[in-house]
C-alpha cells in the first residue's frame, strides 16, 4: 500500500503542485493525468524516491520510504524516459544485469522466454544500439515479464510502441494488478483492467 | 555483495573493451604530455632526473582526471545510472564497482607504463619501481576522490573544466607524497618508507568515504 | 517558552530583519577600521624586535593576519550552513552559504595580495612556496570551485545541493592538504616553520589586529546580508510576500 501525504514539489523556484493525498492500496492502477509541464515526470519521480519533495511524506506498507531505502527499492520498478538499457551490451545481457541488480536470480531460459514473448526472439544476441528505437524499448519492457516487484512506476511506457507491443504491455499491465500489485502511470492509452480498480489523478488545472 | 560487485565490474569492464579506443586515448595522453617535457625543458639528464618524478605525477593526475568525465557520463546518458540508483542494493557499492572499473581501464595502465617513461626520464632502476609502486597505491586515491567531482558535475555544460577546478586541488597531498616518494628513492631507499604509509593511509580513508560522498552526490545529481 | 527558531528560518521573516541589521553592520565596521588603522599605524612601534627587526612595512599584518584568519573563518561558516541546508532541507540556509562565498574569497585574495607585499621587502619576492601562503592559495581555489559548481548548475536546488556537498568534502580534506603542503616530507617533520604565539605579541599590535578582525567580521555581516536579499528576492519572486514587497515600492 503506498500512501502520499501533503506532497509538495518545487522544480526551481516554480511549484509544481502541492498538498497532494492519496493512497492506492494493492490491485489497483493509478493514471496521472495533466498538461505538459505539471509535474507528471517530477511525481512519478518523487514517488521513486528520485527526487525530494518540499514537504510531505510518501510511505509504503506504512512507512517512510526514505527509511526504508533498499528495501523500498526492492518492490519497486521504474520506467522512465530513457531506456535504461546499455546499448552496446545485448539484449540478454542488459536484462541479466537488471535482474542481478534487483537482487533476483534469475535463470538464462527466463531471459530467453522473456525476449520471446516481447517479441525480441533471434535479436537476442545483438548489441542493443543495432535494434530500432521501439525494439531497444521492448528490451526495457521485458523487465516488467522478468520483475518480482509490487509497485510498477511507469512514465509514458506506451510511446514508440507499435499496436501489437501496446496490447502486450496492456495485457502485463492488467496481470501485475489483477495479481494484488499496483501501478502508476502517465500516458493517454487507456489500460482495460480485467480486475481490480482504476484511479485517476488529475494534476494542475 | 559481492555478487552484485563482480556484476557491475564485469560489465564495465566488457563496455570498456567492446569501445576499446576510450581506454588508449587516456594512455597515449599520458605517454605524449611526459614526454613533451623534455622538449621544453631540456633534455640535460640531471635536470630529467629532478623534474621527473613531479612530471610523471602531474600527467597522472591529468590523464585520471581526463577519463574521469567518462566514469558516469555514458550510464547518465542513457538511464542506466538512474535505473541503478532505484536498485535494491547500497548505492556506494556499485559506485565502488564502478570505480574499481575505471581504476583498473585507466589507472593501473599508467603504472604499467610507468617504466617506459621512466626511462625517458633516465630515472634509476629502484627509483622507477618505487615510482610503479606508488602510482599503484595513489591512482585509486585519484579515481576515488575524482569519482565525487564527476558525480557532481554530472550533465553539466563544459563539465569538464570545471571538474579539473573542483578536483585538482584535491588531489594536492597525493602529488606531494607521491612525487616525494620517487624523489626521495633517488637518495636513500630506505626513507621512502614513511611516504607509503600516508598514501596507503590516504588510500584506505578514500575507500571509505569517497563512494559514500560519490553516492550522495549522484542522488543530488539525478534528482 | 520555546523559541521557534524555524520562523526565522523563513525567508519573509528574515529579509526585513537583514534589512535593518545591515546599517549597523556598516557603521561598526567603518567605526572599528577606523580605530584599528589608527591605532596600528600611529600608536604601535616602528620597528619589530627580535632577531630580524622588520621595519615600517609589517604593518601591513594589520590586514594581512585578520583577512588571513577571516577567510579561513568564513569557510567553516559556509561549510556550516551547507550542512544545515543538506540535513534540515531549509532553502534560507543554502542562500546564507551561497551569499558567504564571495566575501570569503575576497578575503583569501586579500590575504594573498598583502602576503606578495610584504614578501617583496621581507623576502625580496612576491611569490614563495611558503606553506601558509600555499595553504591560503588552496583555500581560494576551493572558494572558487564552489562558486563556479553554484553557477554552472541552472537548478537551484541542485546547484545548492552539490556546492554544499563539495564545500563538506572539502573542509574534510583541507587539513590533509594543509598538511601535505606543510610537511612535505614526513621523515622531517618536526622542523617546521615557526608558530605563532598570540601571548608573545605586543599589546598595541594584539589589539589593533583584533580590532581590525571585528571590523572585518562586521564588513562580513553587512555584505552577506545585503547579497542575501538579493539572492531571497531573486529566488522567492514568486511569493506573494515579494510581489507585495515590489508593489510597495512601486507606489512610493
Amino acid at each position: 500500500m503506498l500512501e502520499v501525504n501533503q506532497l509538495e514539489c518545487r522544480r526551481g523556484d516554480r511549484r509544481l503542485f502541492t498538498e497532494l493525498d492519496f493512497s492506492l492500496s494493492s490491485g489497483t492502477l493509478m493514471h496521472v493525468r495533466g498538461r505538459n509541464g505539471s509535474g507528471k515526470t517530477t511525481l512519478l519521480r518523487t514517488l521513486c524516491g528520485l527526487f525530494t519533495p518540499e514537504r510531505g511524506e510518501i510511505r509504503w506498507n506504512g512507512e517512510s520510504i526514505r527509511e526504508l531505502g533498499e528495501e523500498y527499492r526492492r518492490d519497486l520498478l521504474y520506467f522512465g524516459h530513457t531506456n535504461g538499457i546499455k546499448g552496446e551490451l545485448t539484449g540478454l545481457e542488459n536484462l541479466s544485469i537488471a535482474a542481478t541488480l534487483d537482487g533476483d536470480r534469475v535463470e538464462e531460459t527466463a531471459i530467453w522466454d522473456a525476449l520471446k514473448r516481447i517479441g525480441l526472439a533471434g535479436f537476442e544476441d545483438l548489441p542493443t544500439r543495432m535494434l530500432s528505437q521501439g525494439q531497444k524499448k521492448r528490451v526495457a519492457l521485458a523487465r516488467l515479464i522478468l520483475t518480482r516487484a509490487r509497485l510498477w512506476i511507469l512514465d509514458e511506457p506506451f510511446t514508440a510502441l507499435d499496436v501489437d507491443a501496446v496490447a502486450l504491455l496492456q495485457t502485463l499491465i492488467a496481470d501485475h494488478v489483477a495479481t494484488g500489485g499496483i501501478a502508476a502511470l502517465t500516458t493517454h492509452q487507456e489500460v482495460p483492467l480485467t480486475s481490480g480498480q482504476i484511479e485517476q489523478l488529475n494534476l494542475g488545472n | 555483495m559481492l555478487r552484485v560487485f563482480w556484476c557491475i565490474l564485469s560489465r564495465d569492464l566488457t563496455l570498456a573493451m567492446r569501445r576499446r579506443t576510450d581506454v588508449l586515448t587516456t594512455l597515449f595522453f599520458f605517454v605524449i604530455v611526459v614526454s613533451l617535457f623534455p622538449l621544453g625543458v631540456g633534455t640535460e639528464s640531471k635536470a630529467l632526473q629532478i623534474i621527473g618524478p613531479g612530471v610523471v605525477w602531474v600527467a597522472a593526475l591529468l590523464a585520471s582526471m581526463l577519463a574521469l568525465e567518462r566514469l558516469y557520463a555514458a550510464d547518465y546518458e542513457d538511464g542506466t545510472l538512474e535505473q541503478m540508483l532505484l536498485t535494491a542494493q547500497p548505492l556506494s557499492l556499485l559506485v565502488l564497482a564502478k570505480i574499481a572499473a575505471h581504476w583498473l581501464l585507466t589507472g593501473l595502465p599508467l603504472v604499467l607504463i610507468a617504466p617506459l617513461v621512466g626511462m625517458q626520464y633516465q630515472l634509476a632502476d629502484s627509483a622507477i619501481g618505487i615510482m610503479m609502486l606508488a602510482l599503484l597505491v595513489g591512482t585509486p586515491i585519484l579515481s576515488l576522490i575524482g569519482s565525487i567531482g564527476a558525480a557532481l558535475t554530472l550533465g553539466l555544460r563544459g563539465g569538464g573544466i570545471l571538474l579539473s577546478l573542483l578536483i585538482l586541488p584535491l588531489y594536492i597531498p597525493v602529488l606531494v607524497y607521491g612525487a616525494g616518494a620517487v624523489e626521495v628513492s633517488q637518495i636513500d631507499l630506505a626513507d621512502t618508507q614513511p611516504y607509503f604509509a600516508l598514501l596507503g593511509a590516504f588510500l584506505l580513508i578514500a575507500l571509505v568515504f569517497a563512494p559514500v560522498a560519490s553516492s550522495a552526490a549522484l542522488r543530488i545529481s539525478l534528482e | 517558552m520555546a523559541l521557534n527558531w524555524f520562523k526565522f528560518a523563513s525567508p519573509a521573516t528574515f529579509y526585513p530583519i537583514a534589512g535593518r541589521l545591515i546599517p549597523v553592520f556598516w557603521i561598526l565596521t567603518l567605526l572599528l577600521l577606523a580605530i584599528g588603522l589608527y591605532w596600528g599605524f600611529f600608536e604601535t612601534a616602528s620597528q619589530l624586535g627580535g632577531s630580524n627587526p622588520q621595519k615600517e612595512y609589517y604593518r601591513i599584518i594589520f590586514i594581512h593576519v585578520p583577512s588571513a584568519w577571516m577567510s579561513m573563518w568564513l569557510y567553516i561558516v559556509m561549510v556550516a550552513w551547507a550542512a544545515i541546508g543538506l540535513i534540515f532541507n531549509t532553502r534560507l540556509s543554502f542562500m546564507m552559504a551561497n551569499a558567504v562565498a564571495p566575501t570569503g574569497a575576497i578575503f583569501t585574495f586579500l590575504a594573498l595580495w598583502t602576503g606578495a607585499f610584504w614578501g617583496r621587502p621581507s623576502w625580496g619576492t612576491y611569490w614563495d612556496w611558503d606553506p601558509r601562503l600555499t595553504s591560503e592559495l588552496v583555500l581560494f581555489f576551493m572558494y572558487i570551485g564552489y562558486m563556479a559548481l553554484h553557477s554552472a548548475i541552472d537548478d537551484t536546488r541542485r546547484a545548492d545541493r552539490a556546492s554544499a556537498l563539495l564545500a563538506i568534502v572539502g573542509l574534510i580534506m583541507v587539513p590533509v592538504i594543509f598538511w601535505s603542503i606543510n610537511c612535505p616530507d614526513p621523515n622531517q617533520c618536526a622542523a617546521l616553520h615557526q608558530r605563532s604565539n598570540l601571548t608573545r605579541i605586543d599589546g598595541n599590535i594584539l589589539f589593533s589586529m583584533l580590532t581590525m578582525t571585528l571590523a572585518f567580521w562586521m564588513y562580513s555581516f553587512a555584505t552577506t546580508f545585503m547579497r542575501l536579499r538579493g539572492i531571497i528576492l531573486t529566488r522567492e519572486a514568486e511569493n506573494t510576500w515579494v510581489q507585495d514587497l515590489l508593489n510597495a515600492r512601486g507606489r512610493t
